[in-house]
């Protein structure tokens, strides 16, 4: 089995594609860094303007761990579209290159190799994440400085610095996690297709239909929110409270784990019977 | 043991169904049994859209049979997938891999899904088809050719016992067919591979075959081996001369001649290849100057008659 993980591995990260969202990320992050650098202490002026009536500010809260915290923030709109780029392509892209005519003749059950692309795509998501915290903090840090982290959300919190770290460690992982269900969406859709445009379209799709539901104020919708995965996609903003609602946390990574579970699964039983006319 | 059973089919099926409109469906195989045995250069033929590719698909576990089974040295399929394709190498259509790696990178992961096979046994079938000099060029930089070859490589990675080729002359020029056709010869003859050969190329079955099945609409035509097939068919014998007047004239009196289909400038003449001599010297006392004598009797016809048969059904 670890035979093949590595092999998938190498079919993965020796593919131009898996770099795009590399490339888009490592082009877009300090982008956004140095513009913050340039203009963000007037952005935050202007966004603080009116807590600033009643509130007394000291020290340097305009700093790295606050564009980081609004980098993540804005950017997990995006982040999905370059997960499923490669996770749409894992199965589909064999059926689009005719290699899985290569690789099903085999003495390998389709449930090791659908495992083996399973835990590559994880692995790949976990990666990529990592780097965008790597180079998201790594860079605002020494840009921008450190200091204290205020966070506005259901009002204003001030996190102190020596608080902050193990936090964005935690967002991080949570944010991976939840990723980690895009990607087994896109996986999903991406074990009956022939291309991997599908999956891409596909899970795009389901996010931006689900979003809608999210926020349009309709009773029905009210009802079956908690069933979407999409309700659960803050996840990683709920270690920014104060204190940590553990419990919310759990109860989300366990059905965003549900729902990565499922889609897997459901994968594994298009795959097992899925006649290979490609 | 030489000549036993090491692929079998039995009533095997396959029924598409439209996505979308399940009433919509059409057997591409149907009540399928196929015997080849150890030894055999099994040729499969069939005219394009016989069902060859969807057999061969199922041989190999890419597509589900809707009914029957296919049993690869005893193990069904369906019940012990894993140890019936042990010993199997194959291609399944065009040979397709990962262009962006090298040929070496794309036997290495043959190789791992095989159970793992040394850089030494990717390099001995790299230079049995001639391509151990480009082992580490990217896939995407190959000919059409090479790109075949590199098929018929990762085939045998594994030391299979049973090859199954599926067209693996296609799009090839004449130089390489016959270095394809070499290479089988050779796998059978000196390795003691057993060949199951799919082909609508007739001619390249007939000179590397012992042993056929024809299949046309999804159906099994005739099954058995390749001398005993061509002589249940009509022998004729190809005859040109001047001049035609004469000729024509001539074979229509001789007792010798069932029957003469004239086609172009040749007369079809259906007779027993042992009286091709006497008909010669006839032909020869009666004026005519004998430019051709050829008997005819190639699984092209076979092939052809039988898939007229089919067709007229």
């Amino acid at each position: 089995m670890g035979r093949l993980i590595y092999y998938e591995l190498i079919k993965t990260f020796l593919k131009k594609r898996t770099y795009i969202g590399f490339a888009i990320v490592l082009l877009i992050v300090p982008l956004i860094e140095i513009a913050m650098k340039l203009e963000g202490g007037r952005f935050l002026q202007l966004s603080m303007r009116s807590l600033q009536q009643d509130f007394f500010f000291v020290g340097n809260l305009f700093n790295g761990w606050l564009v980081s915290y609004n980098m993540m923030n804005s950017l997990w709109v995006h982040i999905p579209l370059l997960i499923s780029f490669v996770a749409g392509d894992m199965l589909a892209g064999e059926a689009t290159a005719g290699t899985y005519r290569l690789i099903l003749i085999r003495p390998v059950s389709r449930s090791k190799i659908l495992l083996s692309k399973y835990v590559s795509t994880l692995l790949y998501t976990l990666i990529f994440i990592l780097f965008l915290a790597a180079l998201s903090v790594g860079l605002a840090l020494p840009l921008l400085g450190r200091g204290d982290l205020i966070v506005l959300t259901r009002g204003i919190l001030v996190i102190p610095e020596s608080d902050v770290a193990w936090r964005f460690v935690l967002a991080y992982l949570l944010a991976a996690w939840m990723m980690l269900t895009i990607a087994s969406l896109a996986f999903f859709f991406s074990s009956f297709v022939e291309n991997a445009i599908g999956p891409i379209v596909g899970t795009m799709g389901v996010i931006i239909i689900f979003t809608v539901i999210m926020v349009i104020p309709v009773e029905l919708f009210e009802i079956i929110r908690p069933y979407l995965f999409t309700h659960y996609t803050n996840i990683w903003q709920l270690v920014f409270h104060d204190p940590v609602p553990w419990l919310e946390v759990v109860k989300s990574a366990s059905v965003l784990g549900a729902y990565s579970l499922g889609l897997v699964l459901a994968a594994w039983l298009v795959f097992l019977k899925k006649d290979i006319l490609s | 043991m030489a000549g036993e059973p090491i692929l079998q089919t039995h009533t095997l099926g396959k029924l598409f169904r439209a996505r979308l409109n399940p009433t919509r469906q059409r057997w591409a195989v149907r009540n399928l049994s196929l015997e080849v045995r150890r030894g055999d250069v099994f040729g499969f033929l069939g005219p394009n859209g016989a069902g060859k590719s969807t057999t061969i698909r199922m041989l190999l576990s890419l597509i589900d049979p809707t009914e029957g089974d296919v049993f690869l040295f005893g193990h069904s399929l369906r019940r012990e997938r894993q140890k019936a394709l042990r010993s199997i190498g194959g291609i399944v259509e065009k040979p397709d891999f990962y262009l962006y790696l090298s040929a070496h990178k794309n036997l290495e992961i043959v190789g791992a899904l095989n159970g793992g096979s040394t850089s030494k046994r990717i390099f001995e079938v790299l230079e049995l088809v001639g391509l151990e000099q480009r082992a580490f060029d990217k896939v995407k930089t190959y000919s059409h050719g090479m790109k075949q070859r590199l098929g018929i490589a990762q085939a045998l990675l594994s030391h299979p016992e049973l090859v199954i080729l599926d067209e693996p002359t296609n799009g090839l020029d004449p130089q390489g067919m016959k270095e394809v056709r070499d290479l089988i010869l050779h796998l059978a003859h000196d390795q003691k591979k057993t060949i199951f050969l799919s082909s609508h190329l007739l001619g390249e079955v007939e000179m590397v075959a012992n042993r056929m099945a024809i299949i046309n609409n999804g159906e099994l035509a005739s099954q058995g081996e390749v001398t005993k097939l061509l002589d249940e068919g009509e022998k004729y014998v190809v005859i040109k001369g001047r001049p035609v007047a004469k000729l024509r004239s001539l074979l229509s009196r001789q007792k010798l001649v069932k029957k003469t289909v004239e086609k172009n400038d040749a007369f079809h003449v259906t007779m027993g290849f042992a009286d091709i001599p006497a008909l010669n010297k006839i032909l020869v006392r009666g004026g005519i100057s004998v430019e051709a004598l050829i008997p005819r009797r190639s699984l092209e016809d076979f092939f052809l008659s039988i898939t007229e048969q089919q067709s007229k059904r």
